[in-house]
């Protein structure tokens, strides 16, 4: 995974990153980006936690991160409503009024909690939503566009479910945090339904469903397999869910029942293509 | 205990057929029959026992408890309340089901199912005993009507865990439940716009902060509470 998407956005946004980053920031400057980008998932992390959470730590690190995904989703979103006029169709334009919507309010609500916090919120990133080429005709093609869309809404409900342990010492930010988790997963039941309407399948070739099966994207590209590996969990808390107590549950429902965590260096990765 | 009380009855009967070679014949199908009642009794008490380690009396109090406990206690009235709900939606479905929603509210029912199953086997022996529940006011053949509740009772669902992720104090919970939360979602989603496409995430369940609703225990078990002949009592969990 290359991440020198976001090195480039974290210099831009704070010319010191890489001071924060390492105190051999000289090391880090001129050899950086060639030697030590395997280490970068680590480090992001630990970047987030020097640079944004001085104040309140985990907490502000969390809604940083999530603040990211909003803007991506929102920018997303937008770029598709506002700058591509005739991609969606008429009859579909009220969903994605529906879900920008919802996606600039959690921009704003992040943005307004990090303030509460006394934490900065980050700065904007800039977005190349064809994630450097591999969704190139996601502006022109609507299954395309509808496919990233589910992607996205399916990132989002696992990444913040990856953060719900570091909320717990602000109980307000931690209910908040689930409030826009589970709209997040409304979203993704919904662009999910309108894909199989279109024809998306499982791979029994029956239609895709709302919630999310084994690892299945449902999504005929490999790029998108990293939002969806790890789904396919049949045990919970050491509880093997599979005919559980003699109930007829199926590997298919018992993945289906739970849906998985992504930490956050994960979702950096999976989300870093999309970032300039 | 039921099941005891049957088990001797039945190893009387046996024996008194046993020492009394003599028996008449009518005698011995009074005695036949009492059998193949006890039988049937037996049979009645297993799959009780298989939905829930045995109901608690219809009308009774049930306290969820407290801590972590009864915070996964008062998630198992739900998940109960649920998967009896759709147990019976995908018995005898409404008149004129699609096969596309036969087949997702058959999923949700296994959802549900898989969802009470997990709290009742990490709670163990803190489970709480089998609720009661009540859907006299749900016209089973009627697609509206079903559907209607079925989205009340995810939108419930949903505003129940968003409410109660801050009373766990166990990480393990907190994220089990997050878990079970999104998907719990999804079927809300789903169950909106079958009603009505495009209802997803209106304005009757997500506010102008782009918030989903959050509910506090005791007002999840008001609302849920017409569906349940047991009084649901959440008091002695935390209040933070």
């Amino acid at each position: 995974m290359n991440f020198n998407n976001i090195l480039n956005h974290l210099e831009e946004a704070d010319p010191e990153v890489y001071e924060k980053l390492s105190p051999r920031r000289n090391v880090l400057k001129n050899f950086g980006r060639v030697t030590l980008l395997t280490a970068l998932p680590f480090a992001l992390g630990a970047y987030f936690k020097k640079a944004y959470g001085k104040n309140t730590g985990t907490v502000a690190d969390a809604l940083n991160f999530a603040l990211t995904l909003e803007y991506l989703e929102a920018g997303f979103y937008n770029t598709a409503m506002v700058t591509n006029a005739g991609l969606i169709p008429a009859s579909d334009q009220a969903v994605f009024n529906t879900i920008l919507k919802h996606e600039n309010e959690h921009v704003a609500f992040l943005i307004n909690t990090l303030a509460t916090l006394g934490s900065a919120p980050i700065i904007k990133p800039k977005f190349d939503f064809t994630a450097g080429g591999t969704f190139s005709n996601v502006f022109s093609d609507y299954p395309t566009f509808l496919a990233v869309s589910q992607t996205l809404e399916d990132t989002g409900v696992r990444a913040y479910k990856g953060q719900v342990t570091n909320l717990k010492s602000a109980p307000d930010v931690l209910t908040a945090a689930l409030q826009i988790h589970s709209v997040e997963a409304r979203h993704a039941s919904h662009v999910r339904r309108m894909r199989a309407a279109a024809g998306a399948t499982l791979a029994d070739g029956t239609p895709l469903k709302p919630w999310i099966t084994g690892s299945q994207s449902g999504i005929a590209s490999a790029a998108v397999q990293a939002s969806y590996n790890g789904e396919d969990l049949t045990t919970q808390a050491g509880v093997k869910m599979i005919g559980l107590d003699g109930q007829d549950i199926s590997a298919n429902a018992a993945s289906e029942a739970f849906d998985e965590p992504l930490d956050m260096n994960t979702v950096l990765a999976i989300v870093n293509p999309f970032m300039i | 205990m039921k099941q005891k009380i049957v088990s001797s009855q039945v190893e009387e009967i046996l024996e008194t057929t046993e020492v009394r070679s003599d028996v008449s014949r009518r005698h011995f199908l009074q005695l036949a029959g009492g059998i193949a009642g006890a039988g049937i009794l037996l049979a009645a008490c297993k799959k009780s026992n298989d939905d829930n380690t045995g109901k608690a009396p219809a009308g009774s109090s049930i306290s969820v408890g407290s801590g972590d406990t009864g915070v996964l206690n008062y998630a198992y009235v739900l998940e109960q309340l649920e998967a009896a709900f759709y147990e019976r939606v995908v018995l005898s479905p409404y008149a004129n089901i699609s096969p596309d929603e036969l087949r997702l509210l058959t999923d949700i029912k296994d959802h549900e199912v898989a969802h009470r199953e997990f709290y009742k086997t990490v709670l163990g022996s803190s489970a709480i005993a089998g609720i009661n529940t009540d859907f006299s006011s749900i016209n089973f053949s009627d697609r509206t009507s079903v559907l209607t509740a079925a989205r009340a009772f995810e939108d419930l669902g949903v505003s129940a865990y968003n409410g109660a992720g801050r009373l766990l104090q166990s990480s393990t919970y907190l994220l089990m439940a997050g878990k079970i939360a999104s998907v719990e979602s999804r079927h809300a989603a789903y169950l909106h716009d079958i009603i009505s496409n495009g209802t997803f995430a209106d304005s009757s369940v997500v506010d102008n902060n782009g918030l989903d609703l959050s509910r506090t225990p005791a007002q999840v078990v008001a609302a849920a509470s017409v569906y349940i002949n047991n009084k649901i009592d959440v008091s002695n969990l935390p209040n933070i």
